[in-house]
């Protein structure tokens, strides 16, 4: 398979995935707003924040609302931490291979594109953002559920499992993160219930709250999600399982070794902590860590397997 | 109400279906029986069922757009199918064989020693000002001495009825796929004309080229590695590159998967790590082929490839430099190529061409800009040219003075009435103007497809057959009986 071929059903699904993760951790986070009293509720920030792109929106807004985050999350037109632009830029991508993946695909994603251009103002309303919200993650689900159902597992699948377990990872750590930066409560409200809530929220945000209150049997704690979201084989968003399942796509494929040794790292590294203990500045630690294994096992697949970059002429 | 072939407008051009008004030419009186017993619904049924098909299959051509960028829009299509009795299709692809032969052997001459040159029957001052004459093919020899692998040749109806070759594109003619996918369409919406009338399949071509380029292989090997070089997305006929690679079963790759290595071997990158490449089938122009050789500027090539195929060790198709053939004044002398390497008449004749170059074919130019059609040498697409019966006074007296600043860049033809086809246009069936671009394939043997693709000018009147500017397509039946 080309190079080029692999990077773009690499970054399709990442960008499909990172688009649906947006959305998830702005929905949840909308509902966070009503169950917590004023002056406690996290505000909008922390999303900004654990997506990496306060300079971009800054640029753009001098206050970190609710109008400013919601606009920028869904409609910037140039940050990749924006909904319509994942949705571009997968689509771009998808153009390139569309001949190599089922004819639905680039339907499917031009259809949800077409959606999002025609329906971006309503779904800036509050009483428009539920519906507009659903159904970018339905089409994200619908894309990537179409791919895994009929593509053959071949190497092109392993780049597209690849794209998808790496951005799940990422995705996973700084939703974490997001939950690290409490707010400094201004009134008396017991911690533990603040604390809670948070839980939840990380756990509706990966879709994994049901799948945690069965799996656990437990109360909503803080070591128990961690322990969950980290270390869970079982859950398909936990980090553990997204790298398990990168090991396994890599193994399929030709002159895996430095791939292999960066993705062993990071696990070996994963298993040897007891992420339930950390306390809340480890864990930040911690998480920094995780992020940055996960920009060298994408450096290393890049260097191994996409196009090498353009030499200066 | 019934589809009524007795109001077909009458003109004086060559109608290639019927003969006057509900009077159908004789290989057409199947296609006319089918009409008349629709109703004017049931056509328009299967006109929306073709766009369906067309939709469904994703048959697209890009256009660019200032507002816009790049839009895909549907193929538009019209679905009487143009049909052409076998017995005049038999001696339109001898002389298509014929034509393509005498361009090989005109190319690979002038890039050794020019023995036309010398005999006097090709004028060297010609080829001192062609774009395409590409001094760095001087003195290399392609496999089988074959330049130009694809050649589409245009050909037009006069109102006479004969056939004449407009033009030879031998530089990256493009269509090829829409003519496949037409017959596809006109499947799903005529299936009972199919069972009378029988015409030629046209389906093997994508196995042909492949064969075709398969004998360009520098390497013994069974499987050779072959690739579509396409120069991208937003390249108007990339859907056709997509589509030709996946009918053959390759690689569609862009420049940058591609690079020359020290061992001047042409190589791809693949997430296995660099895999050879033996045979391109590039869509770009020379120009863009290869920063090292051509434009510096290019960033669609691959840098080397040149020199990997001077070194003989990838097969381009077509050959770089094989464009030097692709000019109109070379067109004007390839009658007298056939006769010269052939010792032959040329079976399909050329449209009577002026060639400016020559003082006395000049002044009969010049005193006769307002019947005739004048064209630079190197431009398609219908750029630059004037149409001298419709031009303005001080358009003509531009071309006037442009002609006689540059005469080689310039011929004269007449202007043709080109021939009709009955067409749907808004639920009626009215006459539109045709022409045709057959596709010749040359490697060990010269194999011409059954037809071609038919374009057709959708606006009344208009002789414009480009996609980009209003024009549609076809399908075309070559047919083995006179009265089916």
């Amino acid at each position: 398979m080309l190079s080029r071929v692999a990077e773009s059903i690499y970054w399709m699904c990442r960008y499909i995935e990172r688009a649906e993760s947006i959305v998830r951790v702005l929905s949840v986070n909308a509902n966070v707003q009503l169950d917590l009293p004023k002056g406690v509720a996290p505000g909008w920030k922390p999303l900004i924040d654990v997506l990496g792109a306060n300079t971009a929106f800054e640029a753009r807004y001098r206050e970190y609302g609710e109008r400013q985050v919601v606009r920028f999350l869904l409609g910037d037109r140039d940050s990749t931490s924006s909904v319509r632009c994942c949705l571009v830029s997968a689509r771009e991508n998808c153009r390139t291979v569309r001949d190599i993946l089922p004819r639905e695909a680039w339907q499917y994603l031009t259809e949800l594109q077409l959606y999002v251009e025609d329906n971006l103002q309503a779904g800036l309303t509050r009483k428009g953002r539920y519906e507009f919200l659903d159904r970018i993650i339905r089409g994200c689900q619908m894309t990537l559920g179409l791919l895994g159902s009929v593509m053959t597992r071949d190497v092109g699948y392993q780049f597209l499992r690849l794209g998808r377990n790496l951005e799940r990872a990422d995705m996973t750590t700084r939703f974490v993160d997001m939950r690290l930066t409490v707010p400094e409560s201004r009134k008396r409200i017991d911690p533990t219930v603040i604390g809670t809530v948070q839980w939840v929220n990380v756990l509706e945000s990966l879709s994994a709250y049901q799948m945690f209150r069965r799996k656990m049997q437990a109360r909503v704690q803080r070591e128990h999600v961690l322990w969950f979201l980290f270390m869970d084989d079982e859950f398909p968003r936990s980090f553990m399982h997204c790298l398990n399942a990168v090991e396994e796509s890599l193994g399929t494929l030709d002159n895996n070794r430095p791939c292999l040794l960066a993705v062993r790292q990071v696990i070996k590294d994963l298993d040897q902590t007891d992420v339930q203990t950390l306390d809340t500045a480890s864990l930040g630690v911690r998480v920094d860590r995780l992020q940055r294994g996960l920009m060298d096992i994408h450096a290393t697949v890049a260097r191994m397997y996409f196009l090498p970059p353009v030499e200066a002429a | 109400m019934p589809v009524n072939l007795k109001a077909y407008p009458a003109t004086d051009f060559f109608d290639e279906t019927l003969e006057r008004p509900n009077r159908s030419r004789s290989h057409a009186t199947g296609l006319a029986r089918l009409l008349r017993s629709l109703n004017d619904d049931e056509l328009a049924a299967r006109q929306a069922a073709a766009e369906l098909a067309i939709k469904e299959m994703g048959i697209t051509f890009s256009v660019y757009s200032e507002d816009e960028g790049t839009i895909d829009r549907a193929w538009p299509f019209d679905i009487l199918p143009r049909i052409i009795p076998k017995l005049e299709w038999d001696r339109v692809e001898a002389g298509l064989i014929q034509r393509a032969r005498a361009l090989n052997h005109f190319i690979d001459d002038i890039y050794h020693e020019q023995r036309i040159v010398t005999a006097g029957v090709f004028p060297t001052e010609v080829l001192a000002k062609s774009k395409n004459f590409r001094p760095q093919c001087v003195g290399v020899s392609p496999p089988l001495g074959v330049w130009a692998h694809i050649c589409g040749s245009d050909l037009v109806r006069d109102r006479d009825g004969t056939i004449y070759v407009l033009e030879d594109n031998l530089r990256v003619p493009s269509g090829v796929s829409y003519m496949l996918e037409n017959r596809l369409v006109t499947k799903r919406v005529f299936p009972e004309l199919f069972d009378r009338y029988a015409p030629l399949p046209v389906d093997g071509y994508a196995a042909q080229l492949y064969d075709t380029l398969c004998q360009l292989c520098p390497r013994r090997t069974e499987h050779p590695e072959i690739a579509v070089l396409t120069p991208g997305i937003y390249n108007s006929a990339y859907f056709e590159h997509a589509y030709l690679a996946q009918q053959m079963g390759c690689e569609l790759v862009e420049g940058r998967d591609l690079f020359v290595d020290d061992d001047d071997c042409v190589y791809m990158h693949t997430v296995s790590g660099a895999q050879r490449v033996d045979v391109i089938y590039r869509r770009i122009d020379d120009d863009f082929l290869d920063p090292d050789t051509f434009r510096p500027d290019s960033t669609l090539g691959v840098r080397g490839l040149f020199r990997a195929w001077k070194a003989g060790n990838v097969g381009l198709a077509n050959a770089p430099g094989a464009g030097v053939a692709d000019d109109k004044v070379v067109y004007a002398f390839v009658p007298d190529f056939i006769r010269f390497y052939f010792d032959e008449e040329p079976l399909i004749p050329n449209v009577p061409t002026h060639r400016c170059m020559f003082d006395q074919e000049r002044a009969y130019v010049l005193a006769n800009l307002d019947t005739l059609v004048v064209k630079p040498a190197n431009e398609s697409g219908g750029y630059g040219m004037l149409m001298g019966a419709s031009a303005s006074n001080s358009e003509r007296e531009r071309f006037a003075r442009l002609i006689r600043a540059d005469p080689r860049n310039y011929i004269a033809q007449p202007t043709l009435g080109l021939s009709t086809v009955p067409t749907i246009v808004e639920g009626r069936i009215e006459p539109r103007h045709v022409d045709l671009r057959p596709f010749i394939l040359s490697g060990r043997t010269t194999q011409v497809t059954a037809g071609g693709l038919t374009r057709v000018a959708l606006r009344r009147g208009s002789l414009v057959v480009n996609s980009s500017q209003g024009g549609g397509s076809k399908d075309t039946w070559i047919v083995d009986t006179e009265d089916p």
